[in-house]
Protein backbone atom coordinates (compact mmCIF):
# COMPACT_ATOMS: atom_id res chain seq x y z
CA UNK A 1 0.00 0.00 0.00
CA UNK A 2 3.03 2.12 -0.48
CA UNK A 3 1.76 3.15 -3.88
CA UNK A 4 -0.20 5.35 -3.11
CA UNK A 5 -0.13 6.79 -6.90
CA UNK A 6 -3.70 5.30 -7.50
CA UNK A 7 -4.71 2.87 -9.88
CA UNK A 8 -4.37 3.95 -13.69
CA UNK A 9 -6.36 3.16 -16.72
CA UNK A 10 -3.85 1.01 -17.59
CA UNK A 11 -3.74 -0.56 -14.39
CA UNK A 12 -7.40 -0.79 -15.20
CA UNK A 13 -6.97 -3.02 -18.36
CA UNK A 14 -4.44 -5.04 -16.70
CA UNK A 15 -6.35 -5.99 -14.17
CA UNK A 16 -9.33 -6.70 -16.09
CA UNK A 17 -7.65 -9.09 -18.48
CA UNK A 18 -6.14 -10.96 -15.74
CA UNK A 19 -9.63 -11.75 -14.53
CA UNK A 20 -10.76 -12.48 -17.69
CA UNK A 21 -13.30 -9.39 -17.75
CA UNK A 22 -13.56 -7.17 -21.61
CA UNK A 23 -14.66 -3.69 -20.04
CA UNK A 24 -16.08 -1.14 -22.53
CA UNK A 25 -14.72 1.63 -23.27
CA UNK A 26 -16.61 3.95 -21.56
CA UNK A 27 -16.87 1.75 -18.23
CA UNK A 28 -12.88 2.15 -17.44
CA UNK A 29 -12.48 5.45 -16.50
CA UNK A 30 -15.86 4.75 -13.66
CA UNK A 31 -14.05 1.63 -12.49
CA UNK A 32 -10.28 3.46 -12.16
CA UNK A 33 -12.52 6.42 -10.17
CA UNK A 34 -14.52 3.49 -7.97
CA UNK A 35 -10.95 1.49 -7.42
CA UNK A 36 -9.39 5.05 -6.19
CA UNK A 37 -12.25 5.38 -4.12
CA UNK A 38 -12.32 2.20 -2.21
CA UNK A 39 -8.17 1.69 -2.11
CA UNK A 40 -8.20 5.15 -0.76
CA UNK A 41 -10.46 3.68 2.21
CA UNK A 42 -8.58 0.74 2.32
CA UNK A 43 -5.20 2.54 2.56
CA UNK A 44 -6.29 3.24 6.37
CA UNK A 45 -5.08 -0.50 7.46
CA UNK A 46 -1.44 1.27 7.08
CA UNK A 47 -2.27 3.39 10.21
CA UNK A 48 -1.87 -0.40 11.84
CA UNK A 49 1.32 -1.43 12.98
CA UNK A 50 1.18 -5.47 11.85
CA UNK A 51 4.69 -6.79 12.19
CA UNK A 52 4.09 -9.99 13.81
CA UNK A 53 0.57 -10.65 13.60
CA UNK A 54 -0.19 -14.06 12.01
CA UNK A 55 -2.52 -13.86 8.68
CA UNK A 56 -5.68 -15.46 8.99
CA UNK A 57 -7.26 -17.16 6.21
CA UNK A 58 -10.28 -18.98 8.14
CA UNK A 59 -11.87 -18.52 10.91
CA UNK A 60 -10.91 -22.30 12.52
CA UNK A 61 -7.28 -21.38 12.88
CA UNK A 62 -7.87 -18.78 15.52
CA UNK A 63 -10.22 -21.36 17.48
CA UNK A 64 -7.04 -23.50 19.01
CA UNK A 65 -8.45 -26.11 20.70
CA UNK A 66 -11.80 -25.68 18.41
CA UNK A 67 -10.17 -26.09 15.26
CA UNK A 68 -11.16 -29.65 15.27
CA UNK A 69 -14.59 -29.32 15.93
CA UNK A 70 -14.72 -26.82 13.42
CA UNK A 71 -14.62 -29.10 10.54
CA UNK A 72 -11.12 -30.16 9.92
CA UNK A 73 -11.94 -33.76 10.65
CA UNK A 74 -11.48 -35.84 7.48
CA UNK A 75 -14.60 -38.37 6.22
CA UNK A 76 -13.91 -41.78 5.09
CA UNK A 77 -12.52 -41.92 2.04
CA UNK A 78 -15.23 -43.92 -0.13
CA UNK A 79 -16.41 -44.37 -3.44
CA UNK A 80 -20.17 -42.41 -3.90
CA UNK A 81 -22.16 -41.48 -6.74
CA UNK A 82 -21.27 -38.75 -7.87
CA UNK A 83 -23.71 -36.33 -10.41
CA UNK A 84 -25.67 -37.94 -13.02
CA UNK A 85 -23.80 -36.75 -16.12
CA UNK A 86 -26.84 -36.11 -18.53
CA UNK A 87 -28.72 -34.23 -15.82
CA UNK A 88 -25.11 -32.08 -15.91
CA UNK A 89 -24.90 -31.92 -19.81
CA UNK A 90 -28.95 -30.31 -19.83
CA UNK A 91 -27.60 -26.78 -18.27
CA UNK A 92 -24.35 -26.61 -20.63
CA UNK A 93 -24.78 -24.16 -23.02
CA UNK A 94 -22.93 -26.69 -25.72
CA UNK A 95 -22.34 -30.31 -25.48
CA UNK A 96 -22.30 -33.29 -27.47
CA UNK A 97 -23.98 -35.26 -24.61
CA UNK A 98 -20.49 -36.38 -23.02
CA UNK A 99 -18.09 -33.53 -22.80
CA UNK A 100 -18.44 -30.03 -22.67
CA UNK A 101 -17.96 -27.78 -26.03
CA UNK A 102 -15.89 -24.64 -26.12
CA UNK A 103 -14.33 -22.66 -28.81
CA UNK A 104 -11.44 -23.28 -30.32
CA UNK A 105 -8.34 -22.91 -27.63
CA UNK A 106 -5.51 -21.74 -29.84
CA UNK A 107 -5.61 -18.99 -32.36
CA UNK A 108 -3.94 -19.06 -35.63
CA UNK B 1 -58.48 -20.21 6.91
CA UNK B 2 -58.34 -16.65 5.46
CA UNK B 3 -55.27 -15.03 3.67
CA UNK B 4 -55.83 -12.24 6.05
CA UNK B 5 -54.85 -14.81 9.04
CA UNK B 6 -51.40 -15.36 7.29
CA UNK B 7 -50.14 -11.76 8.88
CA UNK B 8 -47.85 -12.94 11.64
CA UNK B 9 -48.22 -16.61 11.02
CA UNK B 10 -45.46 -18.06 13.04
CA UNK B 11 -44.11 -21.85 12.89
CA UNK B 12 -45.74 -22.86 16.15
CA UNK B 13 -48.96 -21.09 14.49
CA UNK B 14 -48.88 -22.76 11.25
CA UNK B 15 -48.26 -26.05 12.87
CA UNK B 16 -51.38 -26.15 15.85
CA UNK B 17 -53.70 -24.81 12.75
CA UNK B 18 -52.36 -28.02 11.04
CA UNK B 19 -52.78 -30.29 13.75
CA UNK B 20 -56.22 -28.90 14.73
CA UNK B 21 -57.35 -29.52 10.83
CA UNK B 22 -57.89 -26.08 10.94
CA UNK B 23 -56.61 -25.92 7.39
CA UNK B 24 -54.24 -28.04 5.37
CA UNK B 25 -51.04 -28.23 3.94
CA UNK B 26 -51.93 -27.70 0.69
CA UNK B 27 -54.61 -25.62 1.67
CA UNK B 28 -51.71 -23.21 3.31
CA UNK B 29 -49.64 -23.48 0.39
CA UNK B 30 -52.10 -21.74 -1.60
CA UNK B 31 -52.97 -19.16 0.34
CA UNK B 32 -49.39 -18.32 0.36
CA UNK B 33 -49.12 -18.16 -3.54
CA UNK B 34 -52.32 -16.72 -3.59
CA UNK B 35 -50.96 -13.55 -1.08
CA UNK B 36 -47.81 -14.21 -3.67
CA UNK B 37 -49.88 -13.38 -6.39
CA UNK B 38 -52.20 -10.83 -5.32
CA UNK B 39 -49.11 -8.67 -3.76
CA UNK B 40 -45.47 -9.63 -4.74
CA UNK B 41 -45.74 -7.55 -8.00
CA UNK B 42 -45.16 -5.05 -6.16
CA UNK B 43 -42.40 -6.06 -3.90
CA UNK B 44 -41.01 -8.61 -6.23
CA UNK B 45 -39.41 -10.88 -3.67
CA UNK B 46 -39.68 -14.36 -5.63
CA UNK B 47 -37.71 -14.87 -9.16
CA UNK B 48 -39.19 -18.08 -9.09
CA UNK B 49 -42.03 -20.57 -7.60
CA UNK B 50 -41.50 -23.78 -6.90
CA UNK B 51 -45.36 -24.69 -7.40
CA UNK B 52 -45.24 -27.96 -8.69
CA UNK B 53 -42.86 -29.30 -6.03
CA UNK B 54 -44.35 -27.54 -3.01
CA UNK B 55 -47.74 -28.70 -3.55
CA UNK B 56 -46.41 -32.45 -3.93
CA UNK B 57 -44.71 -32.29 -0.68
CA UNK B 58 -47.72 -30.60 0.65
CA UNK B 59 -50.26 -33.37 -0.33
CA UNK B 60 -47.66 -35.95 1.11
CA UNK B 61 -47.81 -34.06 4.64
CA UNK B 62 -51.51 -33.88 4.42
CA UNK B 63 -52.00 -37.75 3.48
CA UNK B 64 -49.30 -38.62 6.47
CA UNK B 65 -51.60 -36.27 8.65
CA UNK B 66 -54.85 -38.12 7.52
CA UNK B 67 -53.49 -41.59 8.47
CA UNK B 68 -52.71 -39.67 12.22
CA UNK B 69 -48.84 -40.34 10.99
CA UNK B 70 -46.44 -38.28 13.41
CA UNK B 71 -45.49 -35.00 11.57
CA UNK B 72 -41.89 -33.34 11.53
CA UNK B 73 -41.03 -30.18 13.13
CA UNK B 74 -41.87 -28.01 10.29
CA UNK B 75 -44.41 -29.74 8.58
CA UNK B 76 -46.36 -28.02 6.27
CA UNK B 77 -44.82 -24.27 7.52
CA UNK B 78 -44.27 -22.70 3.80
CA UNK B 79 -40.76 -21.76 2.92
CA UNK B 80 -38.56 -19.44 0.64
CA UNK B 81 -34.92 -19.91 -0.47
CA UNK B 82 -32.71 -17.38 -1.53
CA UNK B 83 -31.23 -17.99 -4.83
CA UNK B 84 -27.50 -18.36 -4.52
CA UNK B 85 -28.88 -21.69 -3.08
CA UNK B 86 -29.77 -24.34 -5.10
CA UNK B 87 -32.98 -26.23 -5.70
CA UNK B 88 -32.88 -29.30 -7.72
CA UNK B 89 -34.74 -28.46 -11.34
CA UNK B 90 -35.13 -24.97 -9.96
CA UNK B 91 -34.01 -22.09 -11.56
CA UNK B 92 -30.91 -20.38 -9.66
CA UNK B 93 -29.65 -17.32 -10.78
CA UNK B 94 -27.81 -15.73 -7.67
CA UNK B 95 -29.75 -12.60 -8.83
CA UNK B 96 -27.31 -12.59 -12.17
CA UNK B 97 -27.59 -12.75 -15.86
CA UNK B 98 -24.70 -15.08 -16.59
CA UNK B 99 -26.41 -17.94 -14.51
CA UNK B 100 -29.80 -17.14 -16.21
CA UNK B 101 -31.49 -20.54 -17.38
CA UNK B 102 -29.23 -22.55 -15.39
CA UNK B 103 -31.35 -25.17 -13.13
CA UNK B 104 -28.97 -26.96 -11.45
CA UNK B 105 -29.52 -31.38 -11.00
CA UNK B 106 -29.53 -30.94 -7.24
CA UNK B 107 -30.11 -29.76 -3.74
CA UNK B 108 -28.22 -27.72 -1.41
CA UNK B 109 -27.98 -29.48 1.91
CA UNK B 110 -29.94 -26.88 3.66
CA UNK B 111 -32.50 -26.82 0.84
CA UNK B 112 -32.62 -31.24 1.55
CA UNK B 113 -32.82 -30.50 5.28
CA UNK B 114 -35.57 -28.35 5.48
CA UNK B 115 -38.37 -30.59 3.48
CA UNK B 116 -36.81 -33.57 5.20
CA UNK B 117 -38.06 -32.00 8.16
CA UNK B 118 -41.62 -30.88 6.43
CA UNK B 119 -41.16 -27.45 5.01
CA UNK B 120 -43.10 -26.78 1.91
CA UNK B 121 -40.59 -25.14 -0.66
CA UNK B 122 -42.47 -22.12 -1.69
CA UNK B 123 -39.64 -20.87 -4.88
CA UNK B 124 -36.32 -18.84 -4.91
CA UNK B 125 -35.72 -15.25 -3.64
CA UNK B 126 -34.49 -11.92 -5.05
CA UNK B 127 -31.38 -11.04 -3.90
CA UNK B 128 -28.23 -9.25 -4.42
CA UNK B 129 -25.94 -10.17 -7.83
CA UNK B 130 -23.95 -12.78 -6.30
CA UNK B 131 -25.17 -11.71 -2.75
CA UNK B 132 -23.05 -8.68 -3.41
CA UNK B 133 -24.85 -5.58 -2.10
CA UNK B 134 -26.79 -3.54 0.67
CA UNK B 135 -29.76 -2.47 -0.70
CA UNK B 136 -30.84 -5.56 -3.66
CA UNK B 137 -30.75 -2.51 -6.31
CA UNK B 138 -27.89 -4.93 -7.58
CA UNK B 139 -29.92 -8.14 -8.73
CA UNK B 140 -29.82 -7.75 -12.30
CA UNK B 141 -33.86 -8.76 -12.19
CA UNK B 142 -34.79 -5.78 -10.48
CA UNK B 143 -34.75 -4.76 -7.13
CA UNK B 144 -36.74 -5.52 -4.11
CA UNK B 145 -38.96 -2.73 -2.10
CA UNK B 146 -39.22 -2.90 1.77
CA UNK B 147 -42.95 -4.18 2.38
CA UNK B 148 -42.40 -1.88 5.34
CA UNK B 149 -42.16 1.02 3.32
CA UNK B 150 -42.31 0.94 -0.44
CA UNK B 151 -39.99 4.00 -1.24
CA UNK B 152 -37.22 2.35 0.96
CA UNK B 153 -35.31 -0.65 0.38
CA UNK B 154 -35.43 -4.21 2.32
CA UNK B 155 -31.45 -4.34 2.71
CA UNK B 156 -29.22 -6.65 1.29
CA UNK B 157 -28.30 -8.98 0.31
CA UNK B 158 -30.77 -11.03 1.60
CA UNK B 159 -33.27 -8.43 0.27
CA UNK B 160 -35.73 -10.94 -1.01
CA UNK B 161 -35.31 -13.21 1.97
CA UNK B 162 -36.24 -9.86 4.63
CA UNK B 163 -38.89 -9.20 2.46
CA UNK B 164 -40.82 -12.24 1.92
CA UNK B 165 -41.06 -12.57 5.60
CA UNK B 166 -42.46 -8.96 6.44
CA UNK B 167 -44.82 -9.46 3.64
CA UNK B 168 -46.24 -12.79 5.19
CA UNK B 169 -45.53 -14.36 1.63
CA UNK B 170 -43.72 -17.12 3.68
CA UNK B 171 -43.24 -17.91 7.17
CA UNK B 172 -39.76 -18.45 7.07
CA UNK B 173 -37.10 -17.86 4.39
CA UNK B 174 -33.67 -19.39 4.10
CA UNK B 175 -30.88 -15.90 3.53
CA UNK B 176 -27.10 -15.91 3.29
CA UNK B 177 -24.88 -13.06 5.07
CA UNK B 178 -21.12 -12.54 4.33
CA UNK B 179 -20.43 -9.18 5.39
CA UNK B 180 -24.10 -8.49 7.11
CA UNK B 181 -26.36 -9.93 4.34
CA UNK B 182 -29.11 -11.46 6.83
CA UNK B 183 -28.67 -9.13 9.71
CA UNK B 184 -29.02 -5.81 7.56
CA UNK B 185 -32.18 -6.62 5.66
CA UNK B 186 -33.43 -8.49 8.62
CA UNK B 187 -33.42 -5.32 10.58
CA UNK B 188 -34.32 -3.10 7.75
CA UNK B 189 -37.45 -5.17 7.45
CA UNK B 190 -38.04 -5.97 11.03
CA UNK B 191 -37.96 -9.25 11.10
CA UNK B 192 -35.70 -11.74 12.58
CA UNK B 193 -32.03 -12.90 10.57
CA UNK B 194 -29.60 -15.08 12.16
CA UNK B 195 -26.17 -15.53 11.31
CA UNK B 196 -24.77 -18.60 12.74
CA UNK B 197 -21.22 -19.34 13.62
CA UNK B 198 -19.24 -20.13 10.57
CA UNK B 199 -19.08 -23.79 10.33
CA UNK B 200 -22.32 -24.42 12.05
CA UNK B 201 -24.81 -25.02 9.04
CA UNK B 202 -23.66 -26.41 5.77
CA UNK B 203 -22.74 -24.37 2.11
CA UNK B 204 -23.22 -27.30 0.07
CA UNK B 205 -25.07 -26.30 -2.90
CA UNK B 206 -24.77 -22.78 -1.86
CA UNK B 207 -22.99 -20.37 -5.00
CA UNK B 208 -19.80 -19.04 -3.49
CA UNK B 209 -19.01 -15.24 -2.99
CA UNK B 210 -16.51 -15.35 -0.12
CA UNK B 211 -15.74 -18.95 1.28
CA UNK B 212 -14.18 -17.75 4.60
CA UNK B 213 -17.19 -15.73 4.65
CA UNK B 214 -20.11 -16.33 3.83
CA UNK B 215 -22.71 -18.63 5.85
CA UNK B 216 -26.59 -19.54 5.67
CA UNK B 217 -29.23 -18.70 7.99
CA UNK B 218 -32.50 -18.58 8.59
CA UNK B 219 -34.94 -14.95 8.18
CA UNK B 220 -38.24 -15.69 10.77
CA UNK B 221 -40.73 -13.45 12.24
CA UNK B 222 -40.01 -14.59 16.00
CA UNK B 223 -36.41 -15.38 17.92
CA UNK B 224 -38.76 -19.11 18.64
CA UNK B 225 -39.10 -19.64 14.67
CA UNK B 226 -35.68 -18.87 14.17
CA UNK B 227 -34.48 -21.45 16.98
CA UNK B 228 -36.70 -23.74 15.22
CA UNK B 229 -35.37 -23.43 11.62
CA UNK B 230 -31.75 -23.64 13.22
CA UNK B 231 -32.00 -26.53 14.95
CA UNK B 232 -32.99 -28.32 11.32
CA UNK B 233 -30.07 -26.46 9.44
CA UNK B 234 -27.50 -26.85 12.00
CA UNK B 235 -25.09 -29.39 11.82
CA UNK B 236 -22.81 -31.55 10.55
CA UNK B 237 -22.52 -32.04 6.70
CA UNK B 238 -19.84 -34.37 4.83
CA UNK B 239 -20.30 -32.87 1.70
CA UNK B 240 -18.86 -29.50 3.49
CA UNK B 241 -15.71 -29.81 4.26
CA UNK B 242 -15.98 -26.75 6.64
CA UNK B 243 -18.72 -28.02 8.45
CA UNK B 244 -18.14 -28.76 12.26
CA UNK B 245 -19.15 -31.77 13.67
CA UNK B 246 -19.95 -30.09 17.51
CA UNK B 247 -22.94 -31.37 18.64
CA UNK B 248 -25.69 -29.19 18.11
CA UNK B 249 -26.96 -27.54 21.29
CA UNK B 250 -31.05 -27.24 22.26
CA UNK B 251 -31.61 -23.76 21.20
CA UNK B 252 -35.49 -23.90 21.55
CA UNK B 253 -35.22 -25.32 24.96
CA UNK B 254 -32.47 -22.88 25.54
CA UNK B 255 -35.14 -19.78 25.22
CA UNK B 256 -37.29 -20.37 28.45
CA UNK B 257 -34.17 -20.04 30.46
CA UNK B 258 -33.93 -17.20 32.41
CA UNK B 259 -31.12 -14.42 31.30
CA UNK B 260 -30.64 -13.19 34.70
CA UNK B 261 -26.47 -13.04 35.92
CA UNK B 262 -26.40 -13.21 32.19
CA UNK B 263 -23.20 -10.59 31.54
CA UNK B 264 -23.89 -8.37 27.99
CA UNK B 265 -21.02 -5.98 26.64
CA UNK B 266 -21.71 -2.98 25.20
CA UNK B 267 -19.10 -2.14 22.68
CA UNK B 268 -17.95 1.76 22.64
CA UNK B 269 -16.90 1.57 19.08
CA UNK B 270 -20.32 1.28 17.96
CA UNK B 271 -22.05 4.19 19.21
CA UNK B 272 -19.97 6.76 17.75
CA UNK B 273 -20.83 9.34 15.28
CA UNK B 274 -22.74 8.42 12.53
CA UNK B 275 -25.66 6.00 14.12
CA UNK B 276 -29.20 7.53 14.25
CA UNK B 277 -30.43 8.75 17.76
CA UNK B 278 -33.71 6.91 16.97
CA UNK B 279 -31.57 3.38 16.78
CA UNK B 280 -29.38 4.04 19.76
CA UNK B 281 -32.78 5.12 21.82
CA UNK B 282 -33.71 1.88 21.17
CA UNK B 283 -31.10 -0.26 22.23
CA UNK B 284 -30.68 1.73 25.43
CA UNK B 285 -34.11 0.78 25.81
CA UNK B 286 -32.79 -2.92 25.17
CA UNK B 287 -30.00 -2.87 27.58
CA UNK B 288 -32.28 -1.10 30.04
CA UNK B 289 -34.99 -4.43 29.91
CA UNK B 290 -31.58 -6.50 30.16
CA UNK B 291 -30.74 -4.72 33.24
CA UNK B 292 -33.83 -4.88 35.23
CA UNK B 293 -34.43 -8.90 34.04
CA UNK B 294 -30.89 -9.48 36.00
CA UNK B 295 -28.10 -8.83 33.40
CA UNK B 296 -24.86 -7.17 34.24
CA UNK B 297 -24.73 -4.94 31.57
CA UNK B 298 -21.25 -3.30 30.84
CA UNK B 299 -19.68 -1.50 28.55
CA UNK B 300 -16.55 -3.53 26.46
CA UNK B 301 -13.93 -2.09 23.60
CA UNK B 302 -13.85 -3.76 20.36
CA UNK B 303 -10.23 -1.23 19.64
CA UNK B 304 -10.05 -1.94 15.78
CA UNK B 305 -13.90 -1.85 14.97
CA UNK B 306 -13.39 0.59 12.35
CA UNK B 307 -11.25 -1.46 9.97
CA UNK B 308 -13.28 -4.08 9.98
CA UNK B 309 -15.00 -2.74 6.43
CA UNK B 310 -11.48 -1.75 4.67
CA UNK B 311 -10.10 -5.22 6.11
CA UNK B 312 -13.67 -6.69 4.86
CA UNK B 313 -13.49 -5.40 1.47
CA UNK B 314 -9.97 -6.41 0.84
CA UNK B 315 -10.83 -10.20 1.56
CA UNK B 316 -14.23 -10.74 0.61
CA UNK B 317 -13.31 -9.09 -2.73
CA UNK B 318 -10.23 -11.17 -3.28
CA UNK B 319 -11.88 -14.75 -2.41
CA UNK B 320 -14.81 -13.52 -5.21
CA UNK B 321 -12.58 -12.77 -7.84
CA UNK B 322 -11.10 -16.35 -7.46
CA UNK B 323 -14.85 -17.75 -6.55
CA UNK B 324 -16.34 -16.01 -9.48
CA UNK B 325 -13.40 -17.28 -12.24
CA UNK B 326 -16.05 -20.48 -12.40
CA UNK B 327 -18.62 -18.26 -14.42
CA UNK B 328 -16.92 -18.60 -17.94
CA UNK B 329 -19.71 -19.98 -20.31
CA UNK B 330 -18.76 -23.25 -20.57
CA UNK B 331 -21.02 -25.45 -17.98
CA UNK B 332 -23.75 -23.73 -16.97
CA UNK B 333 -25.47 -20.83 -18.09
CA UNK B 334 -24.97 -18.05 -20.03
CA UNK B 335 -22.78 -18.16 -23.27
CA UNK B 336 -21.93 -15.27 -25.60
CA UNK B 337 -22.34 -16.80 -29.23
CA UNK B 338 -20.17 -14.26 -30.98
CA UNK B 339 -16.77 -15.51 -30.14
CA UNK B 340 -14.26 -16.99 -32.19
CA UNK B 341 -11.53 -18.34 -29.59
CA UNK B 342 -12.16 -19.62 -26.11
CA UNK B 343 -10.73 -16.46 -24.07
CA UNK B 344 -12.73 -14.23 -26.31
CA UNK B 345 -15.52 -16.46 -25.15
CA UNK B 346 -14.86 -16.17 -21.33
CA UNK B 347 -14.20 -12.33 -21.51
CA UNK B 348 -17.47 -11.66 -23.77
CA UNK B 349 -19.86 -14.16 -21.34
CA UNK B 350 -18.29 -12.11 -18.33
CA UNK B 351 -18.68 -8.80 -19.81
CA UNK B 352 -22.62 -9.68 -20.87
CA UNK B 353 -23.34 -11.85 -17.53
CA UNK B 354 -22.11 -9.71 -14.69
CA UNK B 355 -23.27 -6.16 -13.52
CA UNK B 356 -21.28 -3.02 -12.45
CA UNK B 357 -21.20 -4.39 -8.89
CA UNK B 358 -19.51 -7.88 -9.45
CA UNK B 359 -17.41 -6.69 -12.07
CA UNK B 360 -16.10 -3.67 -9.71
CA UNK B 361 -15.54 -5.94 -7.13
CA UNK B 362 -13.65 -9.10 -9.25
CA UNK B 363 -11.56 -6.24 -10.39
CA UNK B 364 -10.27 -5.22 -6.89
CA UNK B 365 -10.11 -8.50 -5.85
CA UNK B 366 -7.78 -9.11 -8.56
CA UNK B 367 -5.60 -6.27 -7.94
CA UNK B 368 -5.47 -6.64 -4.65
CA UNK B 369 -4.42 -10.41 -5.15
CA UNK B 370 -1.72 -9.14 -8.02
CA UNK B 371 2.01 -9.62 -8.03
CA UNK B 372 3.24 -6.46 -6.11
CA UNK B 373 0.24 -5.71 -4.07
CA UNK B 374 -0.90 -9.40 -2.25
CA UNK B 375 1.56 -8.44 0.69
CA UNK B 376 0.16 -4.54 0.87
CA UNK B 377 -3.25 -5.51 0.97
CA UNK B 378 -4.29 -8.99 0.99
CA UNK B 379 -1.90 -10.02 3.90
CA UNK B 380 -2.05 -6.60 5.66
CA UNK B 381 -5.83 -7.34 5.74
CA UNK B 382 -5.56 -11.24 6.73
CA UNK B 383 -3.73 -9.71 9.79
CA UNK B 384 -5.86 -7.64 10.80
CA UNK B 385 -8.70 -9.83 10.50
CA UNK B 386 -6.67 -11.61 13.41
CA UNK B 387 -6.01 -8.28 15.12
CA UNK B 388 -10.55 -8.21 14.81
CA UNK B 389 -10.78 -11.21 16.00
CA UNK B 390 -8.51 -11.13 18.66
CA UNK B 391 -10.92 -8.31 19.80
CA UNK B 392 -14.19 -10.33 20.37
CA UNK B 393 -11.97 -12.67 21.74
CA UNK B 394 -10.97 -10.98 24.63
CA UNK B 395 -14.63 -9.50 24.78
CA UNK B 396 -16.23 -12.82 25.79
CA UNK B 397 -13.53 -13.65 28.27
CA UNK B 398 -15.98 -10.93 30.31
CA UNK B 399 -19.03 -10.85 28.93
CA UNK B 400 -21.41 -13.38 27.35
CA UNK B 401 -23.45 -11.40 24.88
CA UNK B 402 -22.42 -8.42 22.75
CA UNK B 403 -25.51 -5.68 22.36
CA UNK B 404 -25.37 -3.12 19.67
CA UNK B 405 -26.70 -1.86 16.41
CA UNK B 406 -27.09 -3.60 13.26
CA UNK B 407 -27.18 -0.53 10.80
CA UNK B 408 -26.06 3.33 11.32
CA UNK B 409 -29.69 4.41 9.82
CA UNK B 410 -32.81 2.51 9.24
CA UNK B 411 -33.89 2.02 5.37
CA UNK B 412 -32.81 4.30 3.19
CA UNK B 413 -34.78 5.31 0.17
CA UNK B 414 -33.97 3.40 -3.59
CA UNK B 415 -31.07 5.36 -5.31
CA UNK B 416 -29.89 6.97 -2.04
CA UNK B 417 -26.47 5.46 -2.58
CA UNK B 418 -25.72 3.88 -5.56
CA UNK B 419 -23.29 6.61 -7.16
CA UNK B 420 -20.96 6.00 -4.36
CA UNK B 421 -19.45 2.50 -3.57
CA UNK B 422 -17.95 3.73 -0.60
CA UNK B 423 -20.92 4.96 0.90
CA UNK B 424 -22.75 1.57 0.47
CA UNK B 425 -20.38 -0.30 1.88
CA UNK B 426 -20.35 1.83 4.53
CA UNK B 427 -24.09 0.79 5.79
CA UNK B 428 -21.98 -2.59 6.83
CA UNK B 429 -20.21 -0.91 9.34
CA UNK B 430 -21.32 -3.00 12.43
CA UNK B 431 -22.11 -5.73 10.74
CA UNK B 432 -18.66 -7.01 9.16
CA UNK B 433 -16.42 -7.43 12.39
CA UNK B 434 -18.88 -10.57 13.40
CA UNK B 435 -18.47 -11.61 10.10
CA UNK B 436 -14.77 -11.65 9.67
CA UNK B 437 -14.30 -13.14 13.00
CA UNK B 438 -16.55 -15.84 12.71
CA UNK B 439 -19.25 -15.56 15.52
CA UNK B 440 -22.57 -15.62 15.66
CA UNK B 441 -25.06 -13.02 15.12
CA UNK B 442 -28.78 -12.18 15.37
CA UNK B 443 -30.76 -9.51 14.56
CA UNK B 444 -34.18 -8.73 16.14
CA UNK B 445 -36.48 -5.96 15.95
CA UNK B 446 -37.05 -3.45 18.36
CA UNK B 447 -39.90 -1.09 17.69
CA UNK B 448 -39.84 1.41 14.91
CA UNK B 449 -38.35 5.15 14.51
CA UNK B 450 -41.26 8.16 14.49
CA UNK B 451 -41.41 7.91 10.45
CA UNK B 452 -42.26 3.99 11.13
CA UNK B 453 -39.25 2.53 9.63
CA UNK B 454 -37.95 -0.69 11.73
CA UNK B 455 -35.31 -1.04 13.90
CA UNK B 456 -32.89 -3.83 14.70
CA UNK B 457 -31.07 -4.68 17.71
CA UNK B 458 -28.16 -6.92 17.27
CA UNK B 459 -26.77 -9.43 19.58
CA UNK B 460 -23.38 -11.18 18.95
CA UNK B 461 -22.29 -14.35 20.40
CA UNK B 462 -19.69 -16.45 21.44
CA UNK B 463 -18.17 -19.18 18.53
CA UNK B 464 -20.86 -22.10 18.83
CA UNK B 465 -23.02 -20.30 21.48
CA UNK B 466 -26.11 -19.96 19.31
CA UNK B 467 -28.11 -20.66 22.59
CA UNK B 468 -26.94 -17.96 25.01
CA UNK B 469 -27.76 -15.32 21.94
CA UNK B 470 -31.00 -16.32 21.34
CA UNK B 471 -31.97 -16.54 24.80
CA UNK B 472 -31.14 -12.77 24.79
CA UNK B 473 -32.98 -12.21 21.48
CA UNK B 474 -35.97 -13.73 23.05
CA UNK B 475 -35.59 -11.64 26.11
CA UNK B 476 -35.17 -8.21 23.78
CA UNK B 477 -38.13 -9.28 21.65
CA UNK B 478 -40.46 -10.01 24.36
CA UNK B 479 -39.98 -6.46 25.68
CA UNK B 480 -38.02 -7.49 28.96
CA UNK B 481 -38.63 -3.72 29.98
CA UNK B 482 -41.82 -5.14 31.42
CA UNK B 483 -40.02 -5.90 34.57
CA UNK B 484 -38.88 -1.97 34.45
CA UNK B 485 -42.57 -1.25 35.48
Amino acid sequence: MSEQAGVTIEDVRRVAELANLELKAEEEPLMQRDLNSILGHIAQLNELDTAGVPAMAQVGEMLGGVANAAGESLRADSVRPSLDRAAVMASAPETDGRFFKVPKVIER
Amino acid sequence: MKAMELEGLTIDGARSALASGEVTATALAELHYERIAARDGKIHSFLALSRERAMAQAAKLDSMASRGEALPVLAGVPVGIKDVLVMRGAPATAGSLILKGYRPPYDATVVAKLEAAGAVLLGKLNCDEFAMGSSNENSAYGPVLNPRALDRVPGGSSGGSAAAVAADFAVATLGTDTGGSIRQPAAFCGVVGVLPTYGRVSRYGLIAFASSLDRVGPLTKTVKDAATMLQVLAGHDELDATSSDRPVEDYVGGLSKPVEGLRVGVPEEYFGEGLDPEIRAAIDGALAGLKAAGCVVKPVSLPHTKYAIPTYYVIATAEASSNLSRFDGVRFGLRAEEAKTLSEMFRKTRDAGFGAEVKRRILLGTYSLSAGYYDAYYRKAQQVRTLLTRDFLAAFAEVDVLVAPVTPTPAFKLGAKTDDPVQMYLEDIYSVAASLAGICGVSVPRGETKAGLPIGVQIMGRHFDEATMLRVAHAIEGGVEAGNG
